[in-house]
C-alpha cells in the first residue's frame, strides 16, 4: 500500500513538475543561445525541433512518463549526457557530504544538548544556546564564505573549492586524506545547521525528560546521576530528535545546493541548481525524482530506528 | 593588388614574427598550470558550441587557420600563408604539411573543407561564413574558400575559436547537421591544438594533457593544464590569493578585481578581451511608446550619469564606450558623450511633448536578465526619477524568461552585455540590422531601423580596404551614437588573473580563446 502511495506521488511530482517547467517563459534553446553567445531565430528552432520541443505540451508529457515509466530518465538537453549518467556521476559526492555532515551534527548536537540539558542555566548550555541561534540563523554561503577566508586564506590549511586535488598522485589513502582535507570546511558549513536544530531539540527533550516522573523514580531508587541520564533519559529523549533527522534527508538536495556552491562541491546540488537555470527539464525530473527516493528510503529508515529506541513504535508496527 | 591584400601579403612574410609578443625571458618547458572556468562546460567542441567557457579549452584542444598578434594582424597557424585574390572572391590557405589530430590521423584540406560545412550549419554566428559557398581541395594541403562576395571578415573568423578545424573522420559519421549533439564533443575529443583532452569531469574539471605531435616545433611549453570549475567568484578570487589557482580570465565583479590589485604576486589586467568586445548598454526599444522619439532617448542619457556607473558601480574597473563597437578594436571611433545635463534632459522631454503632470512625465519600464546588473538598473531608475520619469524595475526569474521578454521586444528599457566576437559584421551589424529585428535575444531587439546603417553595414561588410571600411565604421557609430538605440555605458570589465609564476600569459586580441602553447610556469 504505501509502495503504491509512493508511485502514486512520484507519478504527481513528475506531472506537476514538467507542468511548471512548461509553464514558464523561456526554455533550453535559449539557455543554449545564451551560453553560444547568441542564436538566431532559425537554429532556436532547430535546437526545439531536435529535442521534440516544437511538439504539444501532452505530447511531449506524455512521452515523458511513457519512458520514465521504462526506467529511462531521458538525455539531458543541455550537456548531451544521459540523465541517470549524469545523477549518478553526481550523487556519490553529494550523499558523502550529507551523510557525514548530518552524522557529525547529530553525535555533537545529542552530545552537546544532553550537556546543557543537565545544566540549564550553566555556561556550556547557554554556549549551546549562542551557538543553535548562530548556526541557524547565519546564511550558509556567509559561513561558508567566512571559513574560507579564514582557513584556506589567512591560515592556509585547507583547499578552496572543489573535492579533490587533480594533480596529486598515489595510492587510496593518499586520495582519501586528499578527499578529507577538502570536506573539512564543507561538512562544517553544511552541519552547523544540523548541529543547531539537533542540539536544540535535544536539549529542550531531555529537560522535559528529566523533569518527568519515571527520571524521579530512578534517581529515588538511587541510580547514578550518570546513569539515570545515560541509560534512561537519553533514550527517550532521542526520538523526536531520530524523526527530525529523518526530515532532514529531504534536505539532501535543498541543504546542500548552497554549500555545494560556494566549495565547487561536484555534487547534485549544484547539478539541480544549474539544471533549473539551464532550464533543462530532463534532468531536473530526473534529480527530483531521486530525492523523492532518497527521502523515501530516509523516512524508511527513520521509521527503523524509532522501533530501535522507542517500544511503542515496536509494538504499534 | 588592392591594399588589403597588401597587408595579407606583408603578414604572410612577417611569418617569423609570430613570437612578438612572446616576453625575452627564456620560457620554462613543463610542468602544470592550474587555471579555472568560471560556469560549468556544456560542450567542448568549439566548431558548434560557441561561448567563453568553450572558448578556452576548445582553443586548446583544436586548431584553427590563422591567430592574431597584439596589433590586429592575421599570423600563420594552421595555414602557413594565404592569399585573397583580386576580386577578393577566393581565399587560399596553404595549410602546415606536417599537421595531425591527436589520435595520429595527418590534416588535410578535407577536413577544413569539413569544418566550414558543419560550421556554416550548427555555429550560431551565421555572419562568419555565409558568403562562403564553397570550399575547394584541390590538394591535401591547400583549402580554396570560393566567397559569393568579398568577405573581409573572413580573417578573424578563421582565428581564435571561431574557425576549430575538426577532424572529418571523427565528426563526419552522421548528419552535419547533428554534429552539435555528437557524443565525442564531451569525450574522447580529437583536434589538432596543442593540448589534447585528458579527462572531463562535469562540474568539476577539464584536464589537457601536452599533445607530442604538435605541429609547431618545441609547443606547447606547458605539460599539463588542469581547467578547475569553480562556479563562485568569492572562492575563485580566494584561490587565487592563496595560490591554488595559477591563472584565470573573465573576472567580472568590480569588487573583486580591485580586492585582488593589491594582493602582492598576482597580476590583473583588462588586456586581451580586444577581439571578445563585451559591452554593456542601456538598451532601449525604439517602436512602442514615448521612447519611439529620438528626444526621449537622448533625454535618458542625458540623465543617466556614466560618471556615476564607471566611478561608483563600476569602481573604476570599466572602460568608456560610446559606439557598439569595442573601444580596443582598431574600427572604434570614440563619440561624443552624453555628460549628465539634467536641463538639457529636461528641455529634450518638454520639447517631445512630454510635460511634467501630476509630478511625473511618463512611466517606463527596465528589464534585466541577470542579477549581476541589477544594481545600473537600480541607478537608471533613481537617475530619471530626477527628470520625472517613473521607472518599474521588472526582475526576470531567469535568463531564459528575460531573453524571451527581450526577444519579443516586450519591453521599453533593459539592461544588456553583448560581445563583438571579433569583427563588427559578426557581434556588431546584429543589433542594427533592420533586417534582423526581434530574432531572439541579442539581435535587434530595439526594433531599430536607418536605411543609411543598413547601406554602411553592407558596404563596410564586403570593403576590402581596412582604411576604407575604418571609415565607414566611423560613420556608422556615429549615428548610432547619435540616435541612440541603445545608451553605451561601457565595457564589462573583464579581467584576467595570473600569479608572478605565469610566464607569457595569453593577454592577445582573443585571450584564452587562443592556444596559450606559448604560456609556461616559472621555475
Amino acid at each position: 500500500m504505501r509502495i503504491l502511495y509512493a508511485a502514486i506521488l512520484l507519478l504527481a511530482v513528475l506531472v506537476l513538475n514538467f507542468s511548471m517547467m512548461h509553464l514558464a517563459p523561456g526554455d533550453v534553446a535559449d539557455t543554449i543561445s545564451q551560453s553560444m553567445g547568441g542564436a538566431d531565430q532559425e537554429l532556436l528552432d532547430q535546437i526545439r525541433a531536435d529535442y521534440g520541443l516544437d511538439q504539444p505540451f501532452l505530447v511531449q508529457l506524455g512521452r515523458y512518463i511513457g519512458n520514465v515509466l521504462q526506467f529511462d530518465l531521458g538525455f539531458s538537453f543541455f550537456y548531451n549526457k544521459p540523465v541517470t549518467e549524469l545523477i549518478l556521476q553526481r550523487l556519490p559526492a553529494t550523499l558523502l557530504l550529507v551523510f557525514v555532515a548530518q552524522i557529525l551534527a547529530l553525535f555533537i548536537g545529542v552530545i552537546l544538548g544532553v550537556i546543557s540539558a543537565r545544566k540549564p542555566n550553566g555556561i556550556a548550555s547557554h554556549f549551546v544556546t549562542i551557538l543553535a541561534l548562530f548556526g541557524y540563523s547565519a546564511p550558509v554561503f556567509w559561513t561558508g564564505i567566512l571559513l574560507l577566508i579564514g582557513f584556506s586564506l589567512k591560515i592556509q590549511i585547507f583547499p578552496v573549492a572543489g573535492m579533490r586535488d587533480v594533480t596529486i598522485e598515489g595510492g587510496f589513502w593518499i586520495h582519501f586524506m586528499d578527499i578529507a582535507r577538502h570536506m573539512v570546511l564543507p561538512v562544517i558549513t553544511l552541519g552547523s545547521i544540523f548541529l543547531a536544530l539537533y542540539s536544540r531539540l535535544s536539549r529542550a527533550t531531555m529537560m522535559e525528560v528529566l523533569g518527568s516522573d519515571y527520571v524521579r523514580t530512578a534517581k529515588a531508587k538511587g541510580l547514578s546521576e550518570r546513569e539515570v541520564v545515560y541509560k534512561h533519559a537519553l533514550k527517550n529523549s532521542l526520538s523526536p530528535v531520530i524523526t527530525l533527522a529523518g526530515l532532514q534527508f529531504s534536505a539532501v538536495i535543498s541543504g546542500a545546493v548552497l554549500v555545494e556552491a560556494v566549495f565547487s562541491w561536484p555534487g547534485l546540488g549544484t547539478l539541480a541548481f544549474q539544471s533549473i537555470i539551464a532550464r533543462d527539464t530532463p534532468t531536473i525530473l530526473g534529480i527530483l525524482f531521486f530525492s523523492a527516493l532518497v527521502v523515501i528510503v530516509g523516512n524508511l529508515l527513520t521509521d527503523l530506528a524509532l522501533r530501535l529506541v522507542d517500544p511503542r513504535v515496536r509494538s504499534k508496527g | 593588388m588592392n591594399k588589403f591584400v597588401k597587408g595579407l601579403a606583408m603578414a604572410t612574410a612577417l611569418t617569423a614574427s609570430v613570437s612578438t609578443f612572446a616576453k625575452a625571458e627564456e620560457p620554462t618547458k613543463g610542468g602544470t598550470l592550474v587555471t579555472v572556468l568560471g560556469t560549468n562546460v556544456r560542450n567542448l567542441n568549439s566548431a558548434v558550441q560557441s561561448g567563453i567557457v568553450t572558448g578556452f579549452p576548445g582553443a586548446q584542444l583544436f586548431a584553427s587557420p590563422l591567430r592574431y598578434d597584439d596589433d590586429w594582424t592575421p599570423q600563420p597557424y594552421l595555414a602557413e600563408s594565404w592569399e585573397v585574390s583580386e576580386d577578393g572572391l577566393t581565399v587560399t590557405l596553404n595549410l602546415v604539411k606536417n599537421a595531425k589530430f591527436h589520435d595520429g590521423t595527418p590534416l588535410t584540406s578535407e577536413d577544413v573543407a569539413f569544418s566550414v560545412e558543419v560550421i556554416k550549419a550548427n555555429h550560431p554566428f551565421k555572419a562568419m561564413f555565409a558568403p562562403v559557398e564553397s570550399v575547394s581541395t584541390p590538394d591535401a594541403h591547400t583549402a580554396v574558400l570560393n566567397l559569393s562576395k568579398p568577405h573581409p571578415a573572413l580573417m578573424l573568423a578563421m582565428s581564435g575559436q571561431l574557425m576549430s578545424i575538426i577532424p572529418k573522420h571523427i565528426y563526419g559519421d552522421g548528419e552535419i547537421s547533428d554534429v552539435k549533439t555528437h557524443a565525442r564533443n564531451n569525450e574522447n575529443v580529437v583536434g589538432s591544438g596543442p593540448f589534447k583532452l585528458s579527462e572531463f569531469k562535469n562540474g568539476e574539471h577539464v584536464i589537457l594533457e601536452r599533445f607530442d605531435d604538435f605541429f609547431i616545433d618545441g609547443r606547447p611549453y606547458l605539460d599539463k593544464i588542469v581547467m578547475r570549475i569553480i562556479t563562485d567568484p568569492a572562492a575563485r578570487a580566494i584561490a587565487y590569493e592563496n595560490g591554488e589557482l595559477h591563472m584565470g580570465a573573465f573576472e567580472s565583479l568590480p569588487r573583486i578585481i580591485n580586492r585582488l590589485k593589491k594582493v602582492d604576486g598576482l597580476t590583473v589586467t583588462s588586456d586581451g578581451y580586444g577581439a571578445i568586445g563585451p559591452i554593456d548598454w542601456l538598451a532601449m526599444n525604439t517602436t512602442k511608446g514615448p521612447l519611439a522619439d529620438v528626444r526621449v532617448r537622448k533625454a535618458i542619457a542625458y540623465a543617466v550619469d556614466k560618471n556615476f556607473i564607471h566611478k561608483a558601480l563600476m569602481q573604476g574597473t570599466a572602460s568608456d564606450s560610446t559606439s557598439g563597437i569595442h573601444p580596443d578594436s582598431p574600427f572604434y571611433a570614440a563619440q561624443e558623450g552624453y555628460d549628465l545635463d539634467l536641463e538639457k534632459s529636461a528641455a529634450l522631454l518638454d520639447e517631445a511633448g512630454f510635460p511634467v503632470k501630476d509630478g511625473t512625465r511618463m512611466s517606463l519600464t527596465i528589464d534585466f536578465g541577470w542579477p549581476g546588473v541589477k544594481p545600473q538598473v537600480e541607478y537608471v531608475k533613481a537617475a530619471l526619477k530626477k527628470v520625472n520619469i517613473d521607472v518599474e524595475v521588472r526582475a526576470s526569474a531567469d535568463f531564459p524568461t528575460w531573453a524571451k521578454k527581450m526577444g519579443m521586444m516586450d519591453f521599453d528599457m533593459s539592461w544588456d552585455t553583448v560581445f563583438n566576437w571579433g569583427d563588427p559584421v559578426i557581434g556588431v551589424h546584429r543589433t542594427y540590422d533592420s533586417t534582423n529585428i526581434a530574432k531572439g535575444v541579442w539581435s535587434n531587439t530595439q526594433g531599430y531601423s536607418n536605411a543609411r546603417v543598413d547601406e554602411l553595414m553592407g558596404m563596410a561588410a564586403v570593403e576590402t580596404d581596412p582604411a576604407k571600411r575604418k571609415e565607414l565604421y566611423g560613420e556608422f557609430q556615429q549615428i548610432i551614437a547619435d540616435e541612440l538605440p541603445v545608451y553605451h555605458t561601457n565595457t564589462l570589465p573583464y579581467h584576467t588573473v595570473y600569479s608572478d609564476k605565469v610566464g607569457n600569459p595569453p593577454l592577445g586580441i582573443w585571450g584564452t580563446s587562443t592556444p596559450i602553447d606559448m604560456t609556461y610556469i616559472k621555475e
